[in-house]
């Protein structure tokens, strides 16, 4: 059989998977499109009166969908938290997973690209970013170079993705040759588009709050936490709802790594703390708005004393290897880690940075009804994304979904 | 803007624009479909100019010129403000808003002027916008007037991912409002809250919109884009004063070449003792701070 109409096979199998499921299945992904429909509503009145539906002013002037762009881009390039034991130790029982943190990359880039959508005024202009007809100023500007990085590591990633499931679908093993370098290249690519988007705030001498050299290595130790808890949860899902085998060897493997990353996370967040109020310069305000509040202005103090000991917590809970095999912790660790991080890297970063202003004004901004809508609406797209991409990849992985005629000894379609 | 033709990449995005969205009915097909200003030949300036001349007479029942006036030959505008004799009226700031066309609600100022305490210096930590300004100067304070520093290092025109913000021969910092994507980079580089956001249509009344434009300057802005103070480029390079100098009741505003000798600026670089706001950013502003007397 032709290739061109074995990948018609593979993409009508993929199809076919997708609208068969039961009742659980289906009501999780209709939830999931209404509150795409919720989104897309709020982003519509947004688009037609401008960004004044947002809490966003001059004085904070990137807020929300940032921030939540920022976390996200640190659970895309939590793919490599998989993929480098894997394939540089050859643990056979993580293996068999890294094409699902390559799946999480996946839906989280996608949501990035909603979110920077969504919070720029004119996204009927994205052509002026395409080089050839539009002008990408490199190499002076940094969000030029997370275009490319981004779109870039999106790109691996399904290759990569695509290759695999269709070279197991025709009940082929991928070859090597092809494989691993390309599943090598994404692990510079992950700490590349992390590090790019890290710079893109370094690299602000107007922000104090953000000019440290430590911002992308805080940046890359915060992302091995958050992308994997995403990763943990899921593992755990599959292994109870299809026969996909991970063994605890594994999980406990990838919550030990996540301590490690902690750890490295909080000492960075600990050096920061020191040189900010031992200094004590004016670039203080920033740290103080953080953690104290300055004056009247305190909205944003519980949020960030909630994220250091939820992730404090979570260090201890990982650290101890009772506490990361027993389910319950485990999974209250992953949890408290994913708050924490998502509170850490997503306003955590942006408003500090913002507030007081650079002329000392201080707004407290909070996110509108409107922002949190269609970052809700964002949300589902990638849930429901990486709900459908899920659901066709652990078929194939399983052997349970195959091509017709497919050689080797994988069943036939089930 | 350069006279390089352009002709062949708009022809292509034409056609591309063809069968492609319809949804962006607040923009005209020249002014969506075309490159930067900065490469455009004098005649597609000409056809954007007609169409937006066209547009403010639907909008404001009146005509409004669209200037189209390059940087002079041997010309470097700089700014200097004697912080000894400002006494935070801030009539600059509402005649910079009158003539430049900024929106009246939401309000965008492109001059802020701080209320500082004497005893602490220039502090921007402890500054203040909001002061009733019947009451000045107020006992124990006094005022510096914040806008646009035109850097000659700034670092909005560096972090632009389309290069819709550039620096002209003459220095002064412009925005492309028809090419800027509206991210909001620039205002998180620029270190002396010069940039302002169109965060909603913004609203001029007809009665006092200012007809007389530039387009890298003070035409009516569209919504979701930035912008800046531009030294009210189309009255400096017509050799008039920025109107914040005019209508300084007190003289403490200065402009002028700085590429000439015999000028204010240079008289004042020569016998005054500047600083300029942020020196460590080595943003190297062209706008000069000094105290006259």
């Amino acid at each position: 059989m032709s290739r061109r109409r074995l990948f018609l096979q593979f993409a009508l199998g993929s199809l076919r998977q997708v609208l068969r499921g039961n009742l659980l299945y289906w009501g999780w992904i209709v939830g999931l499109l209404v509150l795409v429909g919720v989104g897309a509503n709020a982003y519509l009145e947004q688009f037609r009166v401008g960004l004044i539906t947002t809490s966003m002013r001059d004085q904070v002037s990137w807020a929300f969908y940032i921030g939540n762009f920022t976390f996200l881009v640190g659970v895309a390039a939590a793919a490599v938290l998989l993929v480098i034991p894997a394939y540089v130790y050859h643990w056979k029982p993580i293996k068999e997973v890294v094409v699902l943190g390559e799946l999480l990359a996946i839906a989280a880039l996608v949501m990035c690209g909603l979110f920077v959508t969504v919070d720029i005024g004119h996204p009927e202009r994205f052509w002026h970013l395409i080089p050839g007809i539009g002008r990408l100023n490199l190499p002076s500007s940094l969000l030029s170079w997370d275009v490319i990085a981004l779109n870039g590591y999106l790109g691996l990633n399904l290759i990569i993705v695509t290759y695999m499931l269709f070279t197991l679908f025709r009940g082929k093993q991928p070859r090597k040759g092809i494989f691993t370098p390309l599943v090598l290249l994404s692990i510079p690519a992950a700490i590349g588009i992390h590090t790019v988007t890290a710079f893109l705030y370094n690299g602000v001498p107007a922000r104090p709050f953000w000019n440290s050299a430590i911002l992308a290595p805080r940046f890359l130790a915060s992302a091995f936490c958050s992308g994997p808890a995403v990763l943990l949860v899921l593992m755990q899902l599959l292994r109870r709802f299809t026969r996909f085998e991970i063994q605890d060897a594994a999980i406990w493997k990838v919550a030990e790594l996540m301590a490690y990353a902690m750890f490295v996370n909080l000492f960075l967040l600990g050096a920061e703390v020191f040189k900010e109020y031992y200094s004590n310069t004016e670039h203080l305000l920033h740290m103080q708005y953080m953690f104290t509040g300055i004056g009247e202005h305190t909205s944003i103090v519980p949020y960030m004393w909630f994220s250091v000991i939820a992730s404090v917590v979570a260090f201890v809970l990982f650290i101890i290897p009772w506490t990361r095999r027993n389910p319950w912790t485990l999974n209250l660790g992953c949890g408290l880690i994913y708050v924490g991080v998502y509170i850490e890297k997503g306003m955590g970063l942006v408003i500090p940075g913002l507030t007081p202003d650079t002329l000392g004004e201080i707004y407290e901004y909070f996110p509108s009804r409107s922002e949190i809508l269609i970052s809700v609406g964002i949300f589902s797209v990638g849930f429901l994304l990486f709900t459908l991409m899920v659901k066709v990849a652990v078929p194939i992985l399983l052997g349970e979904l195959r091509a017709r005629d497919a050689s080797g000894t994988a069943p036939t379609s089930s | 803007m350069s006279c390089e033709p352009g002709l062949s990449r708009r022809d292509f995005m034409c056609a591309v624009a063809s069968c492609a969205v319809a949804a962006c009915t607040d923009v005209t097909h020249t002014s969506f479909f075309r490159d930067r200003l900065r490469e455009l030949s004098t005649a597609d300036i000409a056809a954007i100019v007609a169409d937006l001349e066209r547009e403010y007479r639907e909008r404001f029942g009146k005509e409004v010129t669209v200037g189209t006036e390059e940087a002079m030959d041997g010309v470097e505008f700089a700014y200097a403000l004697d912080l000894s004799r400002c006494v935070g009226c801030r009539r600059c700031e509402y005649a910079c808003i009158e003539e430049n066309n900024q929106s009246r609600d939401p309000e965008v100022h492109w001059i802020r002027v701080l209320e500082m305490d004497k005893d602490k210096g220039i502090d921007f930590a402890h500054a203040t916008p909001y002061y009733d300004a019947e009451e000045v100067p107020r006992p124990g304070h006094f005022y510096v007037p914040v806008a646009c520093q035109q850097c000659r290092n700034p670092p909005c025109v560096k972090t632009c991912p389309v290069g819709a913000t550039w620096q002209e021969p003459d220095g002064i910092t412009v925005i492309d409002y028809d090419w800027c994507i509206g991210c909001r980079c620039c205002m998180s580089a620029c270190p002396y809250g010069a940039r302002h956001y169109n965060w909603s249509e913004p609203e001029i009344p007809k009665d006092e919109v200012n007809t007389d434009t530039h387009i890298l300057g003070n035409r009516p802005r569209p919504r979701g884009v930035v912008e800046k103070c531009t030294f009210c480029i189309h009255r400096t390079r017509e050799g008039l004063y920025p109107a914040c100098v005019e209508v300084c009741p007190t003289g403490s505003r200065k402009f002028g070449n700085l590429l000439d000798p015999s000028g204010e600026i240079r008289y004042v670089l020569e016998n005054k003792r500047v600083f300029v706001l942020k020196a460590e950013l080595n943003t190297r502003p062209r706008f000069y701070y000094f105290y006259g007397v």
